[in-house]
């Protein structure tokens, strides 16, 4: 994972939007993190050309309007964004949000902690992860 | 990993194949390594058993089918598209990596030539899938 790329945090919950862009600062990870609180922005965000590719989505799955599965399978669908992995971030621990999730190629379903600290761990261990990760070279 | 569901390893080398089955023991992880040596053979122990892998460790380079044919049949099939597939492989190729995530994978690591490197990559791999949920 290159540390220039931007993150995606597609995430309604505005505290924990808070907690991400905090566990962020704490663990120096220089990706700059892009908010969208709704998946129709993220979507758009994606389909725009103008704009550098991410290297990975964190995407929560309650969100109104179009929810967090909905938005995995219609990106997937677009043979230039389908690369790009997500991670789910979620309250649910609900056995059939994991099926799903899967199924549209999640990869990662991480319940979310209440505890900061717990949560902030949560988030040291995707970004080692994608760091050790290889990724396409994406072309913008 | 999460659940004591076994590992599948598809890799054609014998030496690496011994690499990872070491650096589990190393990290006391304690899912079972079962071993295929190419993507066919892989194929006809996901079609044969009740004993579904939690993650698939995938090489790229095998004889037979390789990594990336292997991937296009697993993620057809309704039954084992949602089995995280791991890339571990030597191969930097753009393309391996840009079709490997195209077909869905959840991570794709270079294996270090180093063996405390490499045990560090798989410690990472058994974290990560330890606080992630998977399908059961």
């Amino acid at each position: 994972m290159r540390a220039d790329r931007p993150i995606l945090l597609v995430e309604d919950d505005e505290v924990d939007i808070l907690s991400t862009q905090r566990a962020f600062r704490e663990l120096d990870i220089i990706n700059p993190l892009e908010v969208y609180r709704g998946c129709d922005e993220a979507l758009t965000r994606l389909l725009d050309e103008e704009r550098p590719k991410p290297c990975l989505i964190l995407l929560d799955l309650n969100i109104p309007r179009i929810s967090g599965t909905e938005f995995l399978r219609h990106y997937k669908s677009y043979e230039r964004l389908r690369w790009i992995p997500s991670v789910v971030l979620t309250t649910s621990s609900n056995q059939r949000d994991i099926q799903e999730s899967f199924f549209y190629q999640a990869a990662g379903y991480m319940v979310k902690p209440l505890d900061f600290k717990q949560f902030k761990e949560v988030i040291a261990q995707i970004h080692s992860y994608w760091s050790h990760c290889e990724l396409p070279e994406p072309r913008d | 990993m999460k659940d004591n569901q076994p590992v599948l390893l598809v890799e054609d080398d014998v030496v690496d194949a011994m690499t990872v089955s070491r650096s589990f023991r190393e990290l006391s992880i304690s899912n079972e390594v079962i071993h295929r040596i190419n993507g066919v053979e892989a194929l006809e122990y996901l079609k044969g058993t009740e004993r579904q892998p939690c993650l698939i460790l995938l090489d790229i380079n095998m004889p037979k089918m390789n990594g990336i044919e292997f991937l296009e049949k697993v993620k057809r099939s309704e039954g084992h598209r949602r089995i995280p597939v791991v890339v571990l492989t030597t191969s930097n190729d753009q393309r391996d990596k840009l079709e490997a995530f195209n077909l869905g994978v959840a991570g794709y690591m270079l294996k270090p030539m180093d063996y405390s490197q490499f045990v560090t990559v798989v410690k990472d791999i058994d974290r990560y899938w330890t606080i992630s949920e998977l399908p059961s």
